[in-house]
This record gives C-alpha cells, structure tokens and sequence, in this order.
C-alpha cells in the first residue's frame, strides 16, 4: 500500500517535471513556430539567476518565482530583439541562430562562473509515507506544475493579451491591419517562453548539480514532449507529459532510469509513427 | 602577380614562419627537459585536471629551484584536451613526436588513459597515470601511481560493515570504472560475510533519482555504497538528503570528494560519509603539513582544497624525478629499468614505493568521515600494497604483457 503510494507520488512527479521543463520550448515552439535550440540554456540561466540572487541574500523563494523568471525573461526579450526577429519564418535559420547562442551562452556562463558544479540543498525537508521518506519538494514540484497549466489556460482563453496572442499567431497580417503590432506580441510571447524556462531552471537548482552544460540534459525530453504533444499548445504539453512521464517512472520503477529513459524514448518513436502530428493532431482536436 | 608565383611566395613565407618558430624550440631542448602535461583545463572534467596541473607545476617548480635533473632545468609542456578524446589522441603523438617530452603526466578518466596508453607506447615514450583508478592495467611503458580497489575499497567496504552492517546497496557510474570497481564492492563485501542488495549503474547525465531512492528505501540495505562521477551525479546526494534518507542509511563511497562534492553540498547533506584514499588534505603529517604549506604559498591560502588526483601528480613526478636521478639519462628503457629497482619516495601522503611487478605504487591508505566540508581521518593503514593488480599481472616473468585485466566475481 505504502509502495503504490509512492509510485503514484513519483508518478506525479514525473509527469510534473516534464510540464515544467517543456512549458517554455511549448509556447515558444508551439505559437511562434520557433525551435528555440537554446531552451536548454535559458533553464541554465534560471538556476545560476536563483544563485546569484540567493547569494545576494534574496530569499529562496523570491530568487526561485520571482528572480529566475524575470532575469531570463530579459534576457528573451533582449535575444529576440537582437537575434531571433530577424529570422521569423526562416525555420533552419533560427534553429542555427539558436544553436549558436546555446553554446555562446555555455561560453558566456563558463567564463563567469567558472566549470565548477555549484548548487544548494532542497528545502522543506520530508514526510513519511508508511515505511518511505518523500522530499516535500517533490509535491511543491507538482503543486507548480498544476498551477501552471492552469495559469497558461486562464491567460490564453481569459485575458485580453491572449487573444491578441493567439490572434497574431493565426493571422499576423489581419493582427496588423487591425491595429496590433505583431513585432511587439512576438516579443512579448518570446519573453514570456523565456522566463518559463527560467522558472524551470530555478525550480531544478536545488534537485540537481548546476553546471554551465546543464541543460543538455533536460533538452532532448522537452523536445520530445513538444513534438509528441503536436500542434495544441496546452492539451498537447498536459497529455504528452503524461503519457511519456508515466511510461518513464514506472519504467525506472520496475528496472533502472536507464531502462526508464529507453522506454520514453521508445515510446516516443512508436508513437509518432502513429500519431505523426503528435497526440492532439488526433485527439482534443482544436482545444487549446 | 599570378597564381604560381603566390604559392611560390606564400610557400616561402610559410617555411620561413614555421622554421621561426621551430627554432627556438629547439634550440632550448638542448639544455632543459620537457615533461608533457596533459590533464583537462576545461570542459566537464575540469574540476579534477585544474588542481593535478597546479601539483604538476609546483613539483616542477621545486625541482628546478633545487637545482633542476641531471643539471638541467625542468620545463613543463601543458596541453589542455578539453575534456576531449580525440584531443587526447592528437596532444599525446605532439608531446611525442614533436616537442619530444622526457616524460608524459596525465589522462583523468579511465577512457582517456586508454586512449594515449598505446600512443605512448607506440612512441617510445614514458606515461605516468597519476589517478586513482579501477586497477588491473599491466603494461611496461606505463606507471600508475594512484590507488586501486583493493587498497580503497578493499580497507573502506570491511570497515564499513563492521560499523554498519552487511547489506549493501551499490549505485555506480556507468562505465568501466563503475562496473568494476562496483565487482570489487562485491567481492570484499563477500570475503568478509556480507552481500550486495542490488547494483545499479548510471550514465553520467542521469539527474532525476527518485525511482531509485525509492526502490533503495524499499530493499532496506544496512548500508549505500556510490561510486556515483560528475557533476549531475551530484543530484543524487541531493534527492538522497531532500527526503531524508542520509539520516536512517549510511553511505560509503570510493569517489565522493575527488571532484570536492563535500564543498559543493551542506554540512546536513553530506556529514558521515565514509571514504578512502590515499590523500586527504587533512592528513597531520609534519610532511604534509609542510606540503600545504609550500601549496597554498604558491597558489593562495584561500586554495577550495589540495585533492587526492593533485597530491597523486605531485607524488607521480618526484617519482619520476628520483628514477631519473638513478639512471643519470632521461632515456625510456634506463629510467623504466632504474624505476624497477624499487624507488621510493616520502610524498605528502607519506611513504611511495614503485612495485616492479606491477609499476603501482606500494603507499598509505587511510579512511576519513565527512564533517563539516572536510575530512576527519579516522584510520591509516600503512604501506598497502596494490595487491588487485598483482594478482593477475607480473611484468618482471611476462614484460611485454599489454593489457587491461578485469576482475570476475
């Protein structure tokens, strides 16, 4: 009973942390049709923000959702104006651009902050489950996760900024016409991936070892969630993070994350043969 | 000015530039010895080659200002491979080949030894592999002067038990050096009446360890033991502290605090851990002592901490220097066959001798707790021999034996 607990607790958590990690690839890939290669780097400015401002004696908290988020969100809107708007439309150019940047940003960090792995402890302590201690970091991890479906959901389909958004993203040349300035939503939504990512790399700086090359290895799963989740922003990001996150822990459950690992990945190729626009290029058709 | 003449005449210049540049080269060799360096300055291992180059430098230093070898100035040639293997490859046939180096220090990783141990060897040059490794290498153009399993593993895993218990849960890294030195958990863990749970391998990049906490919570081993690498690994000790599993099951590991992991974590998360090795920066020998001293004058007192791979390089040329010292040539066969005789030296870790039969080193051991960042000894155990490697190689019967043995539990 205790066992099956934890599973799910895990489970949970699997799922969660995919959410977390894909989120900003999923707004920047999915409404601006950009492969942001350097997705993995801006989750590694988020966690060296969350240092940098522990350091200078801001609280963790305010360093994890408040600092990460706003300082790789600059650094978005800051890429976007120099780099990447030139490229819209060009999709190989900008996976080149970003690739590039990816690694100047390794450089960059490196140089800084040295090659050394830096880090600090998980908070919150644990509770037990019958005979089986869990972080409660972990059920923070998951807390976030549904606070942010919920929030992208409620922003996109309730605000005004969301219209315009999802408006721009249809049709840019309709969105100008009527007055919106389609140079400053792609910004705007660039930025707002961006400081997803940041929130994300934040949220991992306490579970993992912070190093300048970090990133490489949450990039592929982000990647594979995206795509698998096909052209719906949110229905896609939910259910592919389910699907490839439940299949991963109780794969690493029953063998070894090795064999977890493999088995996501395997499930992932299975299922774009399938389901080549990804899960919601068939089912929750239209949905968000 | 057509085509042919600009080659002829870029041709010329280029001939000029690079005899320029040889020249002086050579005009030094004359009068100093080159000793190859090639340790990771950058790139993911940097973390273990920036301090064995830091050693390097002040053993070379020392050397020089007491006179230098053999009456001529010691000069230090460094190549950084970037945490690269085909770096490796290309620095070796360079600092061979080209600048001539008496000698060859370096190569971290396992991976990295093998790939210029034949290089070296086709070479003609000598190899010092100044690392703690997984043992078993048995080649007669190399020397390996860090410790093996059963000088670490073999005195840490019976202690371990005697204090703890005798089920053990074993996570290791995945590639040679996890998988054997995971086998040597297991075979001292037997000897000495106590069983492996589980072995689990990890790939390097592997950071979510959830799953595997679990599953280790569920076998209720008496005791962990990791020889978990790098810097993602690190994640492990972090997910084990966060759901507070460092407080019910003990650890011991034979690769924690090489890459200075126990400054990285808090106190909490890692106090009580057990290691071994041959080095700790707080060993209170007066040649130790004397060591940091001469250390921290030449690099700074706030220096994070002087480690076991730095000490193992700093041991690896005097050893080196004192078998030169012997032949009386920096020739390959004169000072392998000088080295072979028996050298010793008194290193920071106490007293280092060449085993000829097997060219590892006879040395101290001693096992230590973590306790606030640092390392409180706890035992040493003189002179252990590197007694895994000897037996299944003998140089002095068999010298053109060229291999790596693995154990079989």
């Amino acid at each position: 009973m205790d066992l099956a607990a934890i599973v799910v607790i895990q489970v949970l958590y699997g799922i969660a942390s995919l959410v977390i990690v894909s989120a900003g690839l999923a707004v920047i890939f999915g409404m601006m049709k950009v492969i942001n290669l350097a997705h993995g780097e801006f989750m590694m400015l988020g966690a060296y923000a969350t240092l940098g401002a522990l350091k200078i004696g801001i609280n963790l908290w305010v360093a994890i959702f408040v600092a990460a988020p706003l300082v790789v969100g600059g650094i978005g809107v800051l890429l976007e104006r120099l780099v990447i708007r030139r490229l819209y439309g060009r999709m190989i150019d900008t996976m080149l651009a970003t690739w590039g940047l990816s690694l100047l940003l390794v450089g960059v960090v490196t140089s800084a902050f040295g090659n050394t792995t830096a880090g600090i402890s998980t908070p919150l302590g644990s509770f037990t489950v019958g005979a089986y201690s869990v972080s409660v970091y972990t059920l923070l991890i998951i807390g976030v996760a549904v606070v942010l479906g919920v929030a992208l959901r409620a922003v996109l389909l309730k605000t005004q900024l969301g219209l315009i958004a999802r408006g721009t993203m249809q049709n840019p040349a309709m969105a100008d016409a009527l007055g919106i300035s389609p140079s400053r939503v792609y910004m705007v939504t660039f930025g707002v991936g961006a400081a997803l990512s940041g929130l994300a790399g934040g949220l991992l700086a306490p579970l993992t070892g912070v190093v300048p090359t970090m990133g490489g290895a949450f990039i592929a799963k982000a990647f594979i969630t995206v795509i698998g989740g096909g052209p719906a922003i949110l229905a896609g990001l939910v259910g592919a993070s389910t699907f490839f996150g439940a299949i991963n822990q109780i794969a690493a459950f029953l063998s070894t994350p090795v064999f977890g690992e493999v088995a996501l990945l395997f499930a992932a190729i299975v299922m774009l043969r399938l389901l080549p626009q990804g899960i919601t290029g068939r089912f929750f058709k239209g949905s968000l | 000015m057509d085509r042919r003449q600009f080659i002829k005449t870029s041709g010329y210049a280029a001939a000029a530039t690079g005899s320029g540049l040889l020249l002086p080269t050579s005009a030094f060799a004359a009068d100093d010895i080159a000793v190859g360096s090639i340790h990771d300055l950058s790139g993911g291992l940097d973390i273990y080659g920036k301090p064995m180059l830091d050693a390097l430098t002040l053993a070379i230093e020392e050397q020089n200002a007491a006179g230098g070898l053999l009456g001529k100035k010691v000069r230090l040639v460094s190549y950084d491979p970037q945490s690269n293997m085909q770096l490796y490859t290309q620095f070796a046939q360079q600092a061979a080949l080209k600048d001539k180096v008496a000698v060859v220090m370096g190569g971290i990783t396992s991976a990295s030894r093998e790939v210029i141990r034949p290089v070296l060897d086709r070479a003609k040059t000598l190899y010092f592999y100044n690392t703690q490794y997984e043992g078993g290498v048995c080649d007669r153009g190399i020397f390996c002067t860090g410790v093996t399993p059963a000088q670490t593993v073999g005195k840490l895993v019976p202690y371990a038990m005697k204090k703890w218990g005798k089920k053990i849960y074993v996570v290791a890294a995945d590639y040679n050096y996890g998988q054997i030195t995971s086998q040597w958990v297991k075979k001292f863990a037997q000897e000495n009446g106590g069983s492996t749970v589980a072995i689990e391998f990890f790939p390097l990049d592997v950071t979510n360890f959830g799953p595997t906490i679990s599953k280790i919570e569920a076998a209720k081993p008496d005791m962990l033991f990791s020889a978990l690498v790098g810097g993602a690994h690190i994640s492990f000790y972090r997910q084990w502290a966060a759901a507070g599993l460092n407080k019910k099951i003990p650890l011991a590991s034979s690769t924690f605090g090489v890459g200075n992991e126990q400054i990285v974590l808090s106190a909490e998360e890692a106090n009580g851990y057990l290691l071994s090795y041959n080095y700790f920066q707080s060993l209170a020998t007066p040649g130790n002592t004397a060591f940091l001293q001469r250390f921290h004058k030449r690099f700074g007192a706030d220096y994070p901490n002087v480690t076991e791979l730095a000490c193992g390089t700093y041991q690896g040329f005097k050893l080196w220097a004192e078998g030169v010292k012997k032949a009386g040539s920096i020739d390959h066969m004169k000072v392998t066959t000088a080295l072979e005789s028996g050298i010793s030296i008194d290193g920071p870790s106490g007293k280092v001798t060449i085993d000829a039969n097997t060219h590892h080193c006879v040395l101290n051991v001693s096992v230590a707790e973590v306790q606030d960042k640092k390392f409180k000894i706890i035992q040493t155990f003189d002179q252990a021999p590197p007694s895994d490697t000897s037996a299944v190689c003998d140089l002095k019967k068999n010298p053109k034996d060229n291999q790596q043995y693995v154990i079989k539990v």
